[in-house]
């Protein structure tokens, strides 16, 4: 079975150290719930968690058919872990084409549980199935386990008044409670969860806590299963901990945000998918002094948060790749305006609607360029789940210090993803809070004190905020070019030239902590020569691929930016330590682009847009072949250009094209980036 | 070097406004020393002008007042006036001024817009804004014509309208702003015109009165890009011996609450309502049948026949209240989710945070 069998009880018990289970069914099924109650039970017991949602764009394709497919997968460890796992040990399958949709993927000799009830004639033709893979041989390389799930739980509800339907609708219940016990995991808190969703109906309750505990009962009685087995808790530092998805961190991030600016916060927002989630979980915390507004559409949402952060609100909106193309009119206003404002941007899937319930990072020249006129903003990104809350209060940091709106970058597979985050003290929160305006700033010819908007800190460049309300500060300001202090509208081509470098130095002046270079074999320059840059969600995959490659004995190092504009101060000067710096990204070389053009440093990109992210073996195999690619260096070639032309061949060879495309198979070959 | 200085704050010495315990504001107080920059006749220059005078006679402070425009002639009118403001970007005042106006109850917000601004590209804003009721005193300046790009046919203009983007005359049939208004559920919809400065003043006062969105669509002429004719004639000495309701030379129908509505030199015609259709008609100014104004009427059918008749029987559209009914604004309703939301003041941030499904590592 799965991973590395640590120890095995006396009483049959087997040990692990991390397993990785995945639920897949119709997107009728319930899989989404089953796996985060999954994981919230094993995040309860202690052990380390991270997952993987993955639904179609469709909230109901075509039931029984390979499209409708809903999985969830979760990586359970007892140690420190970043990614929900390559491949999975385990697949629970509701239906034919759930296990068409995922076998594929399953480590072999992995277990597979499917449900018989829904093999019929009829369900594997919907799946595509010519002969029945449970009795064709086909799944010979795994431990197979057809249960008839939808059957047991229909018998186990039989008691509870439930339409025939609506009985065996408690088969994800079932088979939660089969693979809650097959891992040693109690169901108490599944079960106290049960009674609060369930609380206004009495029967849908009962049914499903007891298909649950009727899983639990067909494990402990049947001899189907020979193991059972366990994972024990990680070693986490002490703390109180909470099991946080990617978009719920960015949310209490905001709100923690504007707590500590002392300011509340106000969100403008229009439903999009990946980023839904941040609007319905602020919306629910009015109670907090959060102010949520559903707007009429992107253009308006981005409005009414930059009216709120005029009105001294921290301005907040969120959005994904579409909607950010619908904002970028109102960027340049927020941009010229100098006003405080968070932009979110989830992204997913694209251009145009893309697959919108997929992951990719292929906003970023978007983040860091599409604007009308010389428009900076500062972009930084979020990097895992729990990461979001930390990227959250960084954006809102700068946002409000420096007057300017800040974009968010995180993207559908941080959004979705969960893992366990330690809950800080609000006292363990930096204090981000600014001065407003109160009095006037200048005199005018006259002598009389005026206000002048456009004044600055010398330290920051920051400008004053005097918010309606402010007796004696009142002020115009809007898209027109504003003269230098004063704010007053200005034609003037120095002027213009002026505030245009002025903003420029503003952003270029933003303090960003130094670039932190992951290398137990030495500083740069002295350790390993590869070394792997990324930024976003590729934070998990990098660092296991690098660990991956250090316990196969050769030397790497990671990075991984925060801030990708303004870039850190030392970003050149560790790049350049490297003979190698690999970029891999979910998009054809954004990064890979942005760093040529800031550092004049060549990388190697490694690129997919397959919708879903890096698997850490691939990476870890990528960089080996990177590392041998140097090892095997002839003195007079450069290595970069013998991995380019490599790939140059090999896709020639495939496709036969002339040119070099995109790698985007699983193929582990590196694609150069100059 | 700027241009001109257009955010001037009030002194120090003189605090502007009418906060407690200072002098009543002027219109000085609400005056930038801005130099105006609208052609010479432009409507727009009246409009300023009673604006001026009306602020100060609402009672707010100017630091109280935020004025939000969009894009067009009509929008450069907030750097004029010495409060809160922002000149946005085409079309989306509402959305900014919604932003300001339902966190700041505090705040009397106006939007400022034109027949382009609104009608076109910010249709979508301006509709919302009506239908969710925030308390906004939208001006929207309609001369039919786009005057800062030139000249073009705007979504106001009537069928047939040569301008440099139609040549030939325009295609397009017109919306009409107060149809459009009241079909978006507005509580609020008045005409007036830039030309009689005793009419826009009253209608502005009473839109500022109105406790949710309120429409103002001013008539306005633009007289280098546009010929309407905006002299409303007929309220004096206008000519009695016209025979024909569609003249010109009339004037518009001046609507007054809980008056019969009338028109003509000896108010020889009226408004009737058929009574087996209900469709409104002109009809003579002594028919038992004539219309008795009343903008409160709950249903907003009546208002809509009203605005839509002069597109067929008048020349012009009758100018006054079409619609003025009571109805919770959002602001109102926003602000009661909030504090209802948070009885006992503002939640615990630790204990949002912890929530209610974690669980503690020992040391
Ligand atoms: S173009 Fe027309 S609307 Fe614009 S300022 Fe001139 S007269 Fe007024």
């Amino acid at each position: 079975m799965p991973t590395e069998q640590l120890s095995e009880r006396p009483d049959g018990v087997r040990r692990l150290e991390n397993v990785v289970i995945r639920f897949a069914g119709d997107s009728g099924d319930g899989m989404q719930l089953t796996g985060d109650r999954f994981g919230a039970q094993a995040a309860a017991i202690g052990n380390d968690v991270a997952t993987l949602p993955n639904y179609p764009a469709e909230i109901r394709a075509p039931t029984g058919t390979v499209a409708g497919v809903s999985s969830y997968q979760l990586h359970i460890a007892d140690h420190d872990i970043s990614t929900p796992g390559d491949q999975p040990d385990v697949l629970i399958a509701m239906n034919p084409a759930a296990l068409k949709a995922n076998v594929t993927e399953l480590r072999p000799g992995g277990v597979i549980i499917v449900d018989t009830d829904t093999f019929t004639v009829l369900g594997l033709e919907k799946a595509g199935y010519e002969a029945d893979p449970l009795t064709d041989g086909s799944l010979d390389a795994y431990q197979v386990h057809a249960i008839n799930l939808t059957g047991f739980a229909s018998a186990a509800v039989a008691d509870h008044n439930l339409k025939r339907k609506d009985a065996a609708r408690t088969k994800n219940m079932f088979a939660l409670g089969l693979v809650s016990w097959m891992f040693s995991q109690p169901i108490e808190d599944t079960i106290e969860y049960l009674r609060k969703r369930f609380a206004s109906k009495p029967d849908v309750q009962a049914a499903n806590i007891a298909a649950l505990r009727a899983g639990v009962i067909y494990g402990e009685t049947t001899e189907a299963f020979a193991n059972v087995y366990e994972v024990k808790p990680a070693a986490l530092p002490p703390g109180t901990y909470r099991h946080l998805k990617g978009n719920k961190a960015v949310a209490y991030g905001l709100v923690a945000a504007a707590h500590q600016a002392g300011m509340p916060l106000f969100l403008g927002a229009y439903p999009i998918t990946p980023a839904s989630e941040i609007l319905h979980e602020l919306a629910i915390l009015a109670s907090n002094d959060v102010r949520s507004f559903q707007a009429e559409d992107e253009i308006a949402a981005i409005g009414a948060a930059i009216g709120g952060s005029f009105a001294g609100m921290l301005g907040v909106t969120v959005t994904s790749g579409p909607g950010m193309a619908l904002k970028a009119e109102a960027l340049g206003l927020a941009v010229i305006m100098e006003l405080p404002l968070v932009i979110v941007n989830v992204q997913r899937g694209g251009p145009s609607t893309g697959l919108p319930t997929k992951t990719e990072q292929s906003d970023l020249l978007q983040a860091l360029y599409g604007r009308h006129g010389e428009a900076p903003i500062p972009v930084i990104a979020v990097r895992s789940p729990a990461d979001g809350f930390n990227a959250a209060m960084e954006a809102a940091r700068i946002a409000l210090a420096y007057r300017t709106p800040v974009i968010l970058l995180s993207d559908a597979y941080i959004a979705n993803g969960s893992e366990p985050w330690r809950v800080p003290e609000v006292a363990e929160l930096p204090f981000i809070g600014i001065d407003l305006a109160t009095e006037a700033n200048a005199v005018d010819e006259a002598g009389n004190p005026v206000f002048h908007p456009y004044a600055r800190d010398p330290a920051t460049l920051a400008r004053p905020l005097a918010i309606p309300g402010t007796p004696g500060l009142t002020h115009r300001i809007g898209g027109l070019e504003k003269a230098d202090q004063t704010g007053a509208v200005s034609y003037d081509p120095d002027n213009h030239d002026l505030m245009i470098r002025t903003r420029q130095a503003k952003i270029d002046g933003i303090d960003v902590p130094p670039l932190e270079v992951d290398d137990p074999s030495g500083a740069p320059g002295s350790g390993a020569d590869v070394l792997v840059i990324g930024w976003g969600s590729t934070w998990g995959p990098i660092g296991e691929a690098c660990q991956t490659v250090r316990a196969a004995g050769m030397k790497v190092a990671q990075a991984h930016l925060r801030h990708i504009s303004p870039l850190p101060a030392n970003l050149a000067s560790v790049l350049s330590e490297y003979h190698t710096v690999l970029v891999p990204e979910m998009n054809l070389g954004q990064l890979a682009g942005h760093l040529r053009r800031e550092t004049l440093i060549d990388t190697v990109g490694y690129n997919q847009t397959r919708g879903m992210p890096f698997r850490s073996a691939e990476l870890a195999s990528v960089i080996i072949r990177v590392i041998q690619g140097i090892t095997e260096e002839d003195t007079t070639g450069d290595n970069a250009a013998k991995v380019l032309g490599d790939v140059a061949a090999r896709l020639a060879a495939s496709t036969g094209a002339a040119t070099a495309g995109t790698a985007t198979s699983q193929d582990a070959t590196p694609e150069a980036g100059r | 070097m700027s241009e001109v200085n257009e955010t001037s704050g009030a002194t120090a010495e003189e605090p502007a406004g009418g906060g407690s315990g200072r002098r009543a504001p002027t219109v000085a107080d609400f005056t930038t020393p801005q130099e105006v920059r609208w052609c010479p006749g432009c409507g727009d220059h009246a409009i300023l002008s009673t604006m001026r005078g009306l602020l100060p006679a609402l009672g707010v402070a100017p630091e109280n007042t935020v004025i939000v425009s969009g894009i067009g002639c009509s929008s450069r009118l907030p750097y004029y006036l010495d409060t809160y403001g922002i000149h946005s970007i085409h079309g989306r005042a509402p959305s900014f001024a919604t932003g300001i106006s339902i966190n700041r109850p505090d705040l009397s917000v106006w939007v400022v817009t034109g027949d382009g601004d609104a009608l076109s590209i910010g249709g979508n804003h301006l509709i919302h804004a009506l239908r969710r009721n925030v308390n906004l005193k939208i001006l929207l300046f309609n001369n039919q014509i786009y005057g800062l790009t030139k000249g073009q046919f705007s979504p106001a203009s009537k069928v047939g309208t040569v301008s440099p983007s139609s040549p030939h005359g325009s295609l397009d049939y017109p919306f009409n702003p107060v149809a459009l208004a009241l079909g978006a559920g507005a509580t609020f919809v008045a005409r007036t015109v830039d030309s009689d400065r005793r009419h826009l003043t009253a209608t502005l006062t009473a839109a500022a009165a109105h406790q949710g969105a309120a429409l103002v669509e001013i008539r306005q002429g633009c007289p280098t890009f546009s010929a309407i004719p905006r002299q409303p004639r007929g309220a004096a000495g206008a000519p009695s011996d016209t025979d024909n309701p569609a003249s010109p030379d009339l004037g518009p129908i001046r609507l007054s609450p809980g008056l019969p509505i009338v028109f003509g030199g000896n108010e020889q015609w009226g408004v009737i309502r058929d009574p087996s259709t209900g469709e409104l008609a002109i009809g003579n100014g002594g028919d038992s049948r004539v219309v008795v104004h009343d903008p409160g009427t709950p249903n907003s059918t009546y208002a809509y026949g009203l605005a839509r008749l002069a597109e067929t029987a008048l020349a012009e559209p009758p100018i006054g209240v079409y619609r003025s009914v009571s109805q919770p604004s959002f602001d109102q309703l926003y602000q009661e989710r909030l504090a209802t939301a948070r009885p006992g003041g503002r939640g615990d941030l630790r204990t949002l945070m912890t929530g209610a499904d974690s669980w503690v590592v020992a040391g």
